[in-house]
């Protein structure tokens, strides 16, 4: 079948610097004018009938991209099932609405407290269990999902059922506003993350961390045999993959400035795992497409409100049938060794 | 807080933590089977379950032509009716537990090793299940008739044996022991261990891996409408959704007592069973998966393979 990850790869090898350049300008001018794409006459069937095509570009289709790409350092890096990722996002949202609300400190402030207590949740969770085995690691984030929401559920500094009103919305950065009429600036905001997350991930494949979570992934015994601090590895891994989604939580919060604990069920999970695994796990790319297209299948298809969800199910099915690597499966090992060959 | 509940009803929390947590032997054996023979979560259980609880509401009141407010039944009729109902609810879990297998794990099982594809398409099955079920119920709760009196047949230090909880003490268990004789006993049953502890050596031996394979989902499947029959017989009221909570509780009960082990599941769901009744008396119900997981969390420190251990020594997941 044909490989798409490898095709990109070849036509990216093909550019001369200067065309890479160009590839490059092109592409964000492409990422700037996205908001815009639903109201020209070519590309307007892309525009989502219910939720405004804006809107449906920061949530869920800029969000689940930027958890997503966090849950790959987790998943697809490291090889650790994760099935409670959105307690960290929830707890960067809780985080950043109660601030907000109570405290004087706008967003921007507040992002890096978000961060700093996914982080260290996620420490806490892990530092018991990344010493489980693979499953049952997948059950105790699990619970550790439910576990957030019931808490924020059942208690009075998170508002309840009710959740969290009237959030502030970000302050405004030189010209760019933040608030209801202007969606477009939350993307830009977003695909900033994006962005920044991608790099990130990219600089630490490439350093002893990715070398490290490559080894855990393979063979979690012989990484270990070879002198890799695994359980270190891996709760960097968790407590990184934490924090994009704490971060994600934050903005989250101040883009639909009301939360309620309903928005983060184990659902949310899924979905983020699933876009992971069906974009093509271990893959920036792969997962950077799987999760727009995940996320905005089902916004698309809101006309089919009752068997919008049963179409997406068997989605997930035939798809996982037919390309169980994903869309854009990652790097395989003997295209790796093809590589060392050709250098020598 | 309230520990005083403890002491002044034990023993009535006891009796409806072991019903409940027989319930949930029956849903975790589902789960346990086919995580022995495959070493994957299957997340459509749940949805096997939900599918047991429709077949009984059909049962009850489309096929044999019963209202929900039909009389009592008595005797041979009676008999008869809850006999059909949990048959089928047997039936229609165990053909879709088969289903689910053909559909989401034969294909990807033929490629090769791929276990977070196979639990993406398990994933995808549940979420299709559920669905469906959803649209055909206009996503509005279904109830069954009350067939049965609810009559109390005495008490004991406390404790109501209601007639519905002496049938879920008394069918949970003999299913149970059935499952446990089959397992152990007939010859599928030692093929289905075979292929538990070795996949590849037990092809090797002559063993047909897809009707083993096959076997265990309709057995799992089986066991999980044994459930969803008592269930109903029980709380009598079911919904699209009614799969998520059970089956979370159900597969925690596997993890408890040891994934891949028939006994396990079982002390292990009477174990969970028992604890989330009196957490949810002490703290308040909504904070019974809280300790829940707690107590998960805990034993799994001290006991990585779950209280009573995984049946087979296995190689790292």
């Amino acid at each position: 079948m044909l490989n798409l990850r490898d095709a990109g790869s070849h036509f990216w090898d093909r550019l001369n610097p200067i065309q890479r350049k160009i590839f490059v300008v092109v592409a964000i001018a492409f990422l700037f004018v996205v908001p815009y794409l639903n109201e020209f006459g070519p590309t307007s069937f892309l525009n989502t009938p219910i939720a405004s095509f804006k809107d449906a570009l920061v949530y869920p289709i800029g969000m689940f991209v930027l958890m997503a790409l966090g849950l790959n350092i987790v998943v697809g890096k490291s090889g650790l099932l994760d099935l409670g990722y959105v307690a960290f996002f929830a707890i960067g949202a809780y985080t950043g609405a109660i601030l907000s609300t109570t405290t004087g400190l706008n967003m921007w402030e507040i992002l890096p407290i978000g961060i700093a207590l996914a982080m260290l949740s996620g420490f806490i969770l892990g530092l018991p269990t990344l010493r489980l085995r693979g499953d049952y690691l997948a059950i105790v984030t699990l619970g550790f999902g439910e576990i957030t929401r019931i808490v924020v559920l059942n208690s009075k500094f998170t508002g309840g059922t009710n959740g969290v009103p009237n959030i502030p919305p970000p302050p405004k950065v030189g010209p760019v506003v933040f608030n209801i009429m202007n969606p477009q600036n939350y993307y830009y905001l977003i695909v900033v993350m994006i962005l920044l997350t991608i790099w990130m991930i990219r600089r630490l494949s490439v350093r002893r961390a990715g070398r490290a979570w490559e080894a855990i992934r393979q063979d979690e015994d012989v990484a270990m045999l070879m002198g890799v601090p695994t359980l270190k590895y891996k709760l960097w891994s968790f407590t990184i993959g934490a924090a994009v989604g704490g971060a994600a939580g934050v903005v989250f919060a101040s883009k639909v400035m009301v939360i309620a604990p309903g928005m983060f069920d184990f659902q949310v999970s899924i979905l983020i795992l699933a876009c992971v695994v069906f974009g093509g796990i271990g893959n920036i790319w792969g997962v950077v497409l799987g999760a727009t297209l995940l996320a905005y299948i089902p916004e698309r298809i809101r006309f089919l409100t009752d068997t919008r969800q049963l179409a997406f199910g068997l989605v997930l099915v035939i798809m996982m049938n037919f390309r169980p690597d994903g869309l854009l499966p990652r790097k395989k090992r003997e295209k790796i060794k093809e590589k060392a060959k050709e250098t020598k | 807080m309230n520990f005083s509940v403890l002491t002044s009803q034990f023993w009535s929390l006891l009796l409806s933590g072991i019903s409940l947590g027989l319930i949930y032997v029956l849903i975790a054996l589902g789960y346990t089977m086919v995580y022995g023979v495959l070493r994957l979560i299957n997340f459509a259980n749940s949805e096997i379950f939900m599918v047991g609880t429709f077949a009984v509401v059909f049962a009850e009141t489309g096929l044999t032509g019963h209202t929900l407010d039909s009389e009592p039944l008595k005797g041979t009729q009676l008999f008869l009716t809850l006999g059909l109902a949990m048959l089928i609810a047997m039936a229609a879990s165990g053909f879709t537990a088969v289903m689910v297998e053909i559909l989401a794990y034969r294909r990807l099982r033929a490629r090769g090793n791929n276990r977070l594809a196979s639990l993406i398409s398990a994933i995808g099955m549940s979420i299709a299940l559920s669905e469906a079920a959803s649209v055909l119920t206009d996503a509005r709760p279904q109830s069954n008739p009350r067939l049965l009196e609810k009559t109390s047949l005495g008490e004991i230090a406390g404790a109501n044996f209601r007639i519905d909880t002496v049938i879920v003490l008394v069918a949970a268990v003999v299913m149970f022991i059935l499952l446990d004789r089959f397992v152990n006993k007939t010859r599928i049953g030692i093929a289905i261990r075979a292929v538990s502890m070795s996949e590849e050596n037990a092809k090797l031996m002559g063993v047909n891996l897809n009707r083993v394979i096959s076997i265990t989902f309709l057995v799992g499947g089986i066991m999980t409408g044994a459930a969803a029959f008592l269930f109903m017989t029980v709380y009598e009221t079911t919904k699209f959704t009614v799969g998520f909570n059970l089956g979370l509780a159900a597969f925690t009960a596997a993890v408890l007592g040891g994934i891949g082990n028939l006994r396990g599941a079982f002390y292990g769901g009477v174990t969970l069973g028992i604890m989330e009744t009196m957490s949810a008396a002490v703290l308040g119900s909504q904070w019974k998966a809280v300790t829940v997981f707690v107590i998960l969390v805990l034993v799994l420190l001290v006991r990585p393979n779950g209280l009573f251990g995984e049946a087979i020594q296995q190689a790292r997941a």
